[in-house]
């Protein structure tokens, strides 16, 4: 480790502990309401779902209908494991995060299964076939009489508190993170930005294309591990296509390939709808619109493929202050093609 | 210098439909080589790179690489056994930076697991360094290392080209084929890419098969030339005697 | 043997003619349903053939059509004209809807990467189901009397009128198509687009215009579809397009998506599939073999039932 990486490392730690105190405190002292409280935490379930599909659709550059399904199944999974072990307290928190993984790892193997063969296919084919399997999970779920049949599971004990939850979320964040700074990211990379030439380099495309498929697969599961505790009681309408298209949303309006516009975009779409929930008729109208608009006038999204770096940012307004630098040149001249010598 | 094979095909060939692209390929690369392949448009030139690589699968014919055959390998399991390509038209990974374009082509040479890279396990730290390094001194080779973050589509034309060559070398191939790596340049640029290729053959000790349309690179650089027409082979010999074919003149070269 | 009574024996041979019966009855059906999922299949086609992209939103224009047709057919009740007309109705208000949505959100995007248009085409669809159910409400609607449903009997097989006017006209549209596109000028031009964009319009061909038309002819055939649709099975809903559209998406892609002949085929053995599913195994898995063929279509020959496989060139 470089003493640059090391820096950059401790300014890291120290930030996310910050945030992490914060989410304690508010919380813990009451300052934020219950209510409040729940909404962030739907946030951190929101930027978890958000980041683990920008990893298929944004940084594999496969677009895929069906996440709901493997959130779905993490929620179901968890859920019955805690009702199972039927424990509270500290016991009961470790049954939690035993649900979470298993939930997660579940969801994980119905990833590569589905995953293996769809992969082949591409865009608009992979596509509806990812749709399909979100809808198959969804029926099979909506059937089945031990997931509570129609009706739902019920009084699932409520574990996911914003400290719990804004903690899983920053670790899931951590962890994606640092999976797309390391030769697997790079690799997955690759095959978004050109798969014949990531074959001429030695990349296995059906390996990698599995892989970031079945790790998005897995946090989405823990996610809906964490869902089913915040909400206590599921239904498999919580996960139908609607919910992934909502997910598609965020991560859409975020920048595709940006995990820093996943989390900007996650926190305004859960926050804004429940500000605006006098126009809820009229949500999945605007957002289809917006939809639209997007792509036809920002396709990159907010951020594009920018991630937000708080050591660059540092580093940048110490040199401004300094008076090493100007602030927004670069703002000014992006993108500038290197000329010829 | 040892004269040992390192790549041979025995009446190699594809059919699409019922159309012969290219048949009776038969070639014999020896070790350090450097063989020029030469023929009109849509001679099959591009599709003999395709079939060694792996791309497409031969429907006759045979592939030996280093001694092993090569029979219904993937692209990326060919180039671990040793042969890498460059495109025609150049395929960089274009919103990655230029260091990364390298560092990609050494990830099958590295051996840390996906929770050691998430978990950031010693193993990371180390072979990213040591990846890291790597690839700088390759980019050196090309002069390209101050361009290190710059993103691969900021680079201006010819320094693209040479990226792609550069990240060929990364996975240390024993055969690299060259798909028409002077295309788009001008004399001096091409010039700098011939004294390049010929450095980059005695640096690396290894064999060159080299697509290129500009006839003075060929004659400048090339030992040895097949000459490709209708996807069969017309020519193969010395660069004076290619010059000088009859054959060759009528269906590629002129006067 | 021999103690079989008679009686029996008769029994017997009148059950299994009545099973013949059953079976026809439900290939029957099969076709009925198959010809609306030609019908729409060839929109889907079409409009992949030539712009290499699946129009999401296509199951909802049916859905739209539908509506139109239950608006129109007070109006025309209030003047005395028969119901039928609606389908005029139908038609040209999906064929001005399908030119209208490629103007404004698949033509700007005709160079962009294809993610942005799946996702766009995601977004057409979503806004059109919402915005019908804040305009008709969410509620499905019944829809009035089209065609006669008197059952006719022939051969001690049920048909109705609306049955057979169904499969004729579907069949009868579908040949004009194939006819069409094989030997109009136009046709040629849609045939010449799908092959290489750039080409035809160095041909002279007014590209913009014929894409228009294909997806106004695409639309247009849906409404046809609509209409038939909701004659059948009368009530409304405003994500009743999404079921239908995925359907005959599937029946596209399962004759080979672009072929215009593979969407008829596609469409009937689907239609067929499911009557039969629902008839002899069970109502609830026929949405679910409707999938699995899909499925299996994908991951054995993509490409489909007519289709050739072509492979990216390097």
């Amino acid at each position: 480790m470089t003493k640059k990486t090391l820096k950059s490392y401790a300014v890291n730690l120290i930030a996310v502990m910050l945030l992490y105190g914060t989410m304690v405190y508010l919380s813990e002292s009451g300052v934020l309401s219950r209510y409040y409280s729940g909404i962030l935490v739907l946030v951190c379930i929101n930027i978890m779902l958000a980041v683990s599909l920008n990893l298929t659709t944004g940084c594999l550059g496969q677009i895929a209908l069906g996440h709901a399904g493997f959130m779905s199944i993490g929620a179901y999974t968890a859920a019955l494991f805690t009702k199972w072990l039927d424990l509270s307290g500290a016991a009961g928190y470790l049954g939690y995060f035993g649900g979470l993984i298993l939930g997660g790892l579940l969801a994980a193997v119905f990833g590569f299964i589905i995953g293996l063969p769809a992969l082949r296919l591409k865009g608009d084919y992979l596509a509806i076939i990812t749709l399909g399997f979100g809808e198959i999970i969804r029926a099979i779920i909506e059937n089945m009489q031990f997931t509570g049949g129609a009706q739902g599971l019920r009084s699932i004990e409520q574990f996911s508190t914003l400290p719990v939850a804004s903690g899983i979320c920053i670790i899931s964040v951590g962890l994606l993170t640092a999976l797309m700074r390391s030769r697997h990211g790079r690799a997955i990379l690759s095959i978004r930005e050109d798969d014949i030439a990531s074959e001429a380099a030695g990349i296995n495309n059906t390996y990698y294309r599995t892989m970031a498929f079945t790790i998005a697969a897995f946090f989405a599961g823990v996610a809906g591990g964490v869902y089913a505790h915040y909400i206590g009681i599921l239904g498999a309408k919580n996960f139908n296509f609607s919910k992934s298209v909502e997910i598609i949303i965020i991560v859409v309006l975020g920048g595709l390939g940006s995990f820093t516009g996943s989390i900007v975009a996650a926190i305004l779409l859960t926050i804004l709808p429940e500000l605006l929930r006098d126009f809820e008729n009229y949500r999945m109208l605007v957002y289809s619109i917006a939809l639209i608009l997007i792509m036809i006038f920002k396709p990159s999204g907010i951020f594009g493929r920018y991630e937000f770096s708080l050591t660059r940012a540092i580093t940048y307004w110490v040199d401004v202050f300094k008076g090493k630098r100007k602030p927004f040149a670069a703002l000014r001249s992006r993108n500038n093609k290197e000329t010829e010598d | 210098m040892a004269m040992e094979s390192v790549l041979i095909t025995k009446n190699l060939g594809i059919s699409f439909g019922g159309l012969k692209a290219v048949s009776n390929f038969d070639i014999d690369l020896t070790e350090g080589e450097l063989v020029g392949l030469i023929g009109p448009n849509g001679a099959g030139k591009t599709t003999i790179f395709n079939l060694l690589t792996g791309v497409y699968q031969p429907t006759e014919g045979t592939i030996t690489l280093q001694g092993k055959n090569v029979h219904r390998k993937r692209p990326d399991q060919l180039v671990k056994m040793g042969i890498a390509r460059t495109f025609q038209n150049i395929r960089l990974f274009k919103h990655l930076s230029v260091l990364d374009n390298v560092t990609i082509a050494c990830n099958f040479q590295m051996r840390y697991s996906l929770l050691g890279g998430m978990f950031r396990l010693p193993g990371y730290w180390r072979e990213e360094l040591a990846v890291k390094e790597k690839a700088m001194s390759i980019l050196s080779v090309f002069g390209l290392e101050m361009y290190a973050d710059t993103l691969a589509d900021n680079l201006p034309y010819g320094k693209q080209r040479k990226l792609e060559i550069a990240r060929a070398l990364a996975t240390d191939p024993k055969v690299l084929l060259l798909d028409e790596p002077a295309a788009g340049m001008n004399p001096t640029e091409t010039n700098e890419l011939m004294n390049t290729i010929s450095l980059v053959r005695k640096q690396f000790g290894i064999t060159i098969l080299l697509i290129e349309h500009d006839m003075s690179l060929v004659l400048g650089i090339c030992e040895r030339i097949i000459v490709l027409d209708y996807g069969q082979i017309i020519a193969s010999g010395l660069p004076g005697e290619i010059v000088n074919d009859p054959k060759v003149i009528a269906a590629y070269l002129g006067t | 043997m021999q103690n079989i009574p008679a009686r029996t024996l008769d029994d017997l041979l009148v059950l299994e003619d009545k099973r013949m019966v059953d079976f026809i009855q439900q290939l029957i059906n099969g076709l009925q349903i198959g010809s609306i999922y030609a019908l729409v299949a060839l929109g889907y086609t079409m409009v992949y053939g030539i712009v290499k992209l699946i129009n999401f939103a296509h199951g909802d224009v049916i859905m739209i059509g539908s509506y139109v047709a239950i608006t129109t057919i007070p109006l025309l009740a209030a003047f005395g004209a028969p119901s039928w007309l609606c389908i005029i109705a139908s038609v040209l208000f999906c064929a001005f809807l399908g030119f209208m949505i490629e103007a404004v959100a698949y033509r700007p995007l005709r160079n962009a990467p294809r993610l942005c248009s799946i996702i766009t085409a995601i977004g057409m669809s979503l806004f059109l189901e919402n915005l019908a159910m804040l305009v008709f409400s969410p509620n499905p609607r019944p829809v009035p009397r089209i065609f006669s449903t008197k059952p006719i009997m022939v051969g001690g097989i049920q048909f109705t009128f609306n049955t057979l006017l169904t499969i004729i006209v579907s069949v009868s549209l579908m040949v004009a198509i194939q006819f069409f596109v094989k030997n109009s000028k136009t046709g040629r031009a849609m045939r010449a687009v799908s092959e290489d964009f750039g080409a035809a319009k160095l041909m002279g061909i007014n590209v913009n215009r014929t894409i228009s038309l294909t997806f106004a002819i695409g639309s247009g055939l849906a409404a046809f579809g609509s209409v038939f649709y909701s004659s059948t099975y009368p009530l409304v809903e405003p994500m009743m397009g999404s079921m239908l559209g995925l359907k005959a998406f599937i029946a596209a892609v399962l004759g080979g998506i672009g072929i215009i002949p593979g969407a008829i085929i596609g469409g009937l053995i689907m239609g067929v599939a499911e009557s039969l599913t629902k008839a002899y195994i069970n109502s609830q898995l026929a949405d679910a073999v409707v999938f699995g063929i899909l499925i299996v279509v994908l991951l054995v020959k993509p490409s489909g039932i007519l289709g050739k496989n072509t492979k990216e060139k390097v």
